[in-house]
C-alpha cells in the first residue's frame, strides 16, 4: 500500500526529471535562479525542523551546509576520478558518484549535527543561539585552515554535477521527510517539546531524543544542500558559509512562520528572488535587507503566512 | 505468576533540602493500588515538592522513592512516566499552541511502536497504528466532554476545560498512578462537584491509584479514601477523612498555633 | 621576564577596552535578559564619532582629547537610547527570539549604513592626545595606553558609584532581580531601561575611542571581532554581573595578548567561540554569576 504522501513524493521526483529534460529550453539565468530557489528550500525546510517545530534556535545552519559542501566536493574531486575510471564516464556513473558525494556530505553534516545539538540539551533561547552561532563559526575557521581543501582561498574545480532534477528531487525529499516526521504521533513530540518542555517530559517524551533527532535530520539535509551548492557554483570558500548565511536562512524560517512548512517554502522562494529584484539598487541591498528584518520583527513577528491566532500563541508574557 | 504487590508507590525517609531550606523532612508515605489518597497541608508545606520528587523533577537529598519495588531516584521525568506515573500541574501546562486532540495524541506516543523511521516510511503498520491512536484520542475526548474542541488550539479553552484536558492528557499515558496537583484551583462550586465525579470515575474506569494535592477541603474530604497532612515539610497526621478532620495537630496547623 | 611583563601590560590595556564593551552587554542582559547584538556596532560608531569630532581639534591636546571622548560617549548614549526605544521596546512582551533577530537587524543596519556613509575602506585613527612613549626599565608604555588605563579606571569607579550609590543605579539593580516587583514599588521601568542602554552605550563609545587610539585604522566592521570577544568576556565573568564583566574583559585581553604572540593566531575566532561554548556548557553562571533555576 503506497500512501498519499509517498505518491506525491514520487510524483515530484518524476516532475523534477521532466523539468531537467526541458532545461535546455530555459534561459540559463532562470536556470540559475531556479537552482538557487531549490537549494534555499532545502536549507529553509531543514532549519524549520530545528527552529520552527522543535523550537531550538539554531544560528549555525550554514556550518552544516559548509560541512556538506566541502565533504561532497572532496568526494567528487579526490575519489571521483578513481570511481569514474572504474565505471566509465557515462551519465549513469556520474549520477551514482554524485549521489554518493551528496549522501556522504549529508551524513558527515549529520554527525556535525550531533556535536552542535548536544549543547542544545542544556541551553535555551539566547544562549543556544549564541552557541550554535559559535559552532557555525568554528566549522568555518576549521575549513579555512585546511590547506588541502583550499584554505582561505577556497576550493575550486568542483565538477558541475548539479541540475534541476537533483535539486528539486532533494527539495521534495526534504519537504516529505520533515512533514512526514512531524505528522505522526511520535512527531507531535517535536512540537510538544517546543511548546512546554516540562510538560512534555512529564508525558514521557524524552526532550534529548527529539532535539538530537531534529538537529541530526536538519543538519543532514543542510549538508545535502551544501553539496548541491558546491557542485553548482563549482567553487566554494569559507566566507560564504558564515554567520550572515545562517541569518539569511533563519530569516526565511521566521518570514515563513516558524513551524509552517508551506510558509517557509514560499519565504525561501521570495527571499531567493529578492536579491535578483534588488539588483538595480545593489549598493543598498544590505541596508534594505537589514531594515526589512527590523520592520518584519516589529510589524509581523509571526511571519507573513501565520494567522494572528497562532501569533498570540507564540507570545510569552513576563 | 505471583500476585502483584499491593504497594505501588513508596517514599522512605525522604528528605529534600534546597541549600539551607528543608522543604520535606524524613517523609514516609505509601500509596497502594487503586487507592485515592489526598495530600493536604497549609501553603508552603511541601506538597508540590513531594510531587516533584516523585516525578523526578527533584532528587531527594536523602531517602528513597520506589514504584512497584523499583527505585526511582536519579531517574529522569520521562523515564518515570514510562514506569507508569503521570501528573498534572498546579499552573496548567498544556501544549497551548497545539490542538486539543494533539495534546492527548502526543501523550499516547509511548504506546505507539513507530518512531522516526516508521514515520518516514509510512507503511501499513504505521497507518494502522495512527488510525488506532486517532480513535483512542476521540474516545478519550468524548469521555471528558471535550469532543467538540477536537481541533481547537488548547489555549483557547476555558479554564475548566483546560484542567480537564490536562487530566485527559495525563491519562493517555496509561499510568498506574495519577498525580493531580490542585485540580480544583480556580473552579466554582458546580465545577468542583463535576471534578469530584470525574476523579471517582477515572479511578474506577481506568483502575488506577490517584494522589491528590488539593486545598479545597470539601473536595478532599469528599472523595479521598485516605489523607496525609504535611506541615513545614513533615507529615503530622494520616488516616481517614473523618480522623484527619478531628486531629488537633491538623487543626492547629491550618489555624495557626496560638501560644 | 620583560617579555612576559610587556605582554601582560598589552593584555591589560586590551582587556580594559574589552571590559568597557562587556559592561554594556552585561548591564543590558541584567535588566532585560537580552543579548544586545548591536552593541558592538555602537562601539564602532564611537570610534567614528571620535574620527569626525577630532576635526574640531586639529591639534592633539589633553582638553581636546577629553572633549572628543565625552562627545563620542554622548553620541553613543543617545544612539543606544534611540535603538532601544524604536527597535526593542515594542517587542518587550514578545518571544526573546524575535528581539534577537531585531537586534541582528539593527547590527547589520549599522554596519552596512556605516559602510555606505563612511565608506568601506579603513580610515586612519585620529590622534587625540599628544603622543609620548615611556620606558620603565625595558617596559614600553605609550601615552595612549596610559590614557586607556586612566579612562577605564575612572569610568569603572564612576559606574560603581552610579550603580551602588544613586537612586537610578539601585533601580537598575532592582529591575535585574524582579521587573514586576520593581514597577510595583514605583520604579519607571522604561526610564531605567533607557538609562541602562544609554550608560552601556556610552561605555562602548569610550571603548571605541580608546581602541582607535591604540590601533592604526578604523572601519565600519571593526566592532564585530572585539564585540564577540567582549561578549565572551561578559559570559566568562557571569552575564548580568557587573564586576564579572570587568574581570572577564581583563582576562580575555590578557589571554589574547599572550596567544597573539603564539602560533595560533589564525584560530583566534575559533578559540574565542570554543571558550564561550565551554563556559556555557560547564559553568553557565560564569566566574561571578549565580545560576537561575526554572520553577515547576
Amino acid at each position: 500500500m503506497f500512501g498519499r504522501a509517498k505518491t506525491l513524493l514520487l510524483g515530484a521526483i518524476v516532475a523534477s526529471f521532466v523539468l531537467q529534460l526541458l532545461s535546455g529550453y530555459i534561459n540559463p539565468y532562470y536556470l540559475d535562479v531556479l537552482t538557487g530557489i531549490g537549494i534555499n528550500i532545502i536549507l529553509a525546510v531543514s532549519l524549520n525542523l530545528i527552529n520552527g517545530y522543535t523550537g531550538q534556535f539554531s544560528l549555525g545552519h550554514a556550518g552544516f551546509m559548509a560541512v556538506g559542501a566541502y565533504t561532497s566536493a572532496a568526494v567528487s574531486i579526490f575519489l571521483g576520478p578513481h570511481f569514474l575510471s572504474a565505471l566509465g564516464n557515462g551519465n549513469a556513473a556520474i549520477s551514482v558518484l554524485f549521489l554518493l558525494a551528496l549522501l556522504t556530505g549529508g551524513i558527515v553534516a549529520a554527525i556535525a549535527g550531533i556535536f552542535v545539538g548536544a549543547p542544545s540539551l542544556r541551553l535555551k533561547g539566547d544562549y543556544l543561539a549564541i552557541v550554535t552561532l559559535g559552532f557555525g563559526e568554528i566549522i568555518r575557521v576549521i575549513f579555512r585552515n585546511i590547506p588541502s581543501l583550499g584554505g582561505a582561498l577556497g576550493l575550486n574545480g568542483i565538477p558541475d554535477y548539479t541540475n534541476l532534477f537533483w535539486v528539486f528531487s532533494f527539495a521534495a525529499l526534504t519537504i516529505y521527510a520533515v512533514t512526514a516526521m512531524v505528522n505522526s504521533t511520535f512527531g507531535r513530540g517535536f512540537l510538544a517539546v517546543h511548546d512546554n518542555e516540562v510538560a512534555a517530559e512529564a508525558m514521557g517524551l524524552n526532550p534529548t531524543k527529539y532535539k538530537m533527532v531534529a538537529f541530526v535530520v536538519g543538519a543532514f539535509f543542510a549538508g545535502i544542500a551544501g553539496g548541491l551548492y558546491g557542485h553548482f557554483k563549482m567553487s566554494i570558500d569559507p566566507k560564504g558559509f558564515g554567520f550572515l548565511k545562517s541569518i539569511e536562512i533563519v530569516v526565511m524560517v521566521i518570514l515563513g512562520g516558524m513551524g509552517n512548512t508551506v510558509g517557509v517554502i514560499i519565504a525561501a522562494i521570495v527571499l531567493t528572488l529578492l536579491p535578483e529584484v534588488l539588483r538595480p539598487v545593489e549598493d543598498y541591498r544590505m541596508i534594505i535587507y537589514s531594515l526589512l528584518l527590523i520592520i518584519l520583527m516589529l510589524v509581523r513577528p509571526q511571519g507573513l503566512f501565520t494567522p494572528r491566532k497562532r501569533a498570540l500563541a507564540e507570545r510569552k508574557t513576563t | 505468576m505471583s500476585e502483584p504487590q499491593r504497594t505501588l508507590l513508596q517514599l522512605t525517609n525522604c528528605t529534600i533540602r534546597f541549600g539551607g531550606l528543608t522543604a520535606v523532612s524524613a517523609l514516609n508515605f505509601e500509596i497502594d493500588r487503586e487507592e485515592l489518597v489526598g495530600l493536604i497541608g497549609p501553603n508552603g508545606a511541601g506538597k508540590t515538592t513531594v510531587f516533584n520528587v516523585i516525578t523526578g523533577v527533584y532528587c531527594p537529598t536523602e531517602g528513597d522513592v520506589s514504584f512497584s519495588g523499583e527505585s526511582l531516584v536519579g531517574r529522569k521525568p520521562h523515564q518515570i512516566t514510562a514506569h507508569g506515573i503521570a501528573r498534572t500541574f498546579q499552573n496548567i501546562r498544556l501544549f497551548g499552541s497545539m490542538s486539543v486532540a494533539d495534546n492527548v495524541r502526543v501523550a499516547f506516543h509511548r504506546h505507539v511502536a513507530s518512531g522516526v523511521l516508521s514515520g518516514l516510511w509510512r507503511g501499513r503498520a504505521f497507518h494502522n497504528e495512527e488510525k488506532r491512536v486517532a480513535s483512542e484520542v476521540t474516545e478519550m475526548l468524548e469521555i471528558f466532554h471535550l469532543g467538540k474542541f477536537h481541533d481547537t488550539p488548547a489555549q483557547s479553552l476555558s479554564y475548566g476545560d483546560q484542567r480537564r484536558l490536562e487530566i485527559a492528557r495525563a491519562l493517555a499515558t496509561k499510568p498506574k498512578l495519577l498525580l493531580l496537583d490542585e485540580p480544583a484551583a480556580g473552579m466554582n462550586a458546580s465545577e468542583k462537584i463535576e471534578l469530584m465525579r470525574l476523579i471517582q470515575f477515572i479511578k474506577d474506569k481506568y483502575k488506577i491509584a490517584v494522589l491528590l494535592v488539593e486545598h479545597d477541603m470539601k473536595v478532599v474530604m469528599g472523595i479521598c479514601e485516605r489523607i496525609a497532612v504535611l506541615d513545614y515539610g513533615e507529615k503530622i497526621a494520616e488516616g481517614s477523612p473523618a480522623d484527619v478532620r478531628k486531629n488537633p495537630k491538623v487543626i492547629a496547623a491550618y489555624l495557626g498555633n496560638e501560644n | 621576564m620583560n617579555e612576559f611583563l610587556q605582554q601582560l601590560l598589552n593584555g591589560l590595556s586590551l582587556g580594559a577596552i574589552y571590559a568597557l564593551i562587556a559592561l554594556g552587554y552585561t548591564m543590558v542582559y541584567g535588566v532585560l535578559r537580552f543579548i544586545n547584538f548591536a552593541h558592538s556596532d555602537v562601539f564602532m560608531v564611537g570610534a567614528f564619532a571620535g574620527y569626525y569630532l577630532s576635526r574640531y581639534f586639529p591639534k592633539a591636546s589633553l582638553p581636546g582629547g577629553f572633549a572628543v571622548l565625552i562627545g563620542a560617549m554622548l553620541i553613543c548614549a543617545l544612539l543606544g537610547i534611540v535603538i532601544e526605544r524604536l527597535a526593542y521596546r515594542p517587542l518587550r512582551s514578545h518571544s526573546k527570539l524575535n528581539v534577537l533577530i531585531t537586534a541582528i537587524g539593527v547590527s547589520l543596519f549599522l554596519e552596512n549604513t556605516g559602510q555606505f556613509i563612511f565608506g568601506a575602506a579603513p580610515k586612519p585613527s585620529p590622534v587625540l592626545f599628544p603622543f609620548k612613549l615611556f620606558n620603565f626599565g625595558g617596559l614600553v608604555l605609550s601615552s595612549n595606553q596610559i590614557a586607556v588605563f586612566v579612562v577605564t579606571i575612572v569610568l569603572l569607579i564612576s559606574l560603581h558609584f552610579i550603580v551602588m550609590r544613586t537612586k537610578i543605579g539601585t533601580a537598575m539593580r532592582a529591575l535585574s532581580f524582579n521587573p514586576v516587583a520593581a514597577s510595583l514599588v514605583g520604579i519607571n521601568n522604561d526610564i531605567v531601561i533607557s538609562f541602562t542602554f544609554g550608560l552601556g552605550s556610552a561605555l562602548a563609545g569610550a571603548g571605541g575611542i580608546l581602541y582607535s587610539m591604540n590601533y592604526p585604522a578604523i572601519d565600519p566592521l571593526m566592532g564585530i571581532l572585539p564585540g564577540l570577544k567582549a561578549f565572551v568576556a561578559a559570559v566568562l565573568g557571569g552575564i548580568g554581573n557587573i564586576p564579572g564583566a570587568a574581570l572577564g574583559g581583563v582576562l580575555i585581553g590578557v589571554i589574547e595578548s599572550f596567544s597573539n604572540g603564539s602560533h595560533w593566531s589564525t584560530w583566534t575566532d575559533a578559540i574565542a567561540f570554543t571558550l564561550l561554548i565551554l563556559i556555557l556548557l560547564f559553568r553557565p553562571s560564569g566566574l561571578l554569576g549565580k545560576l537561575e533555576v526554572e520553577k515547576v
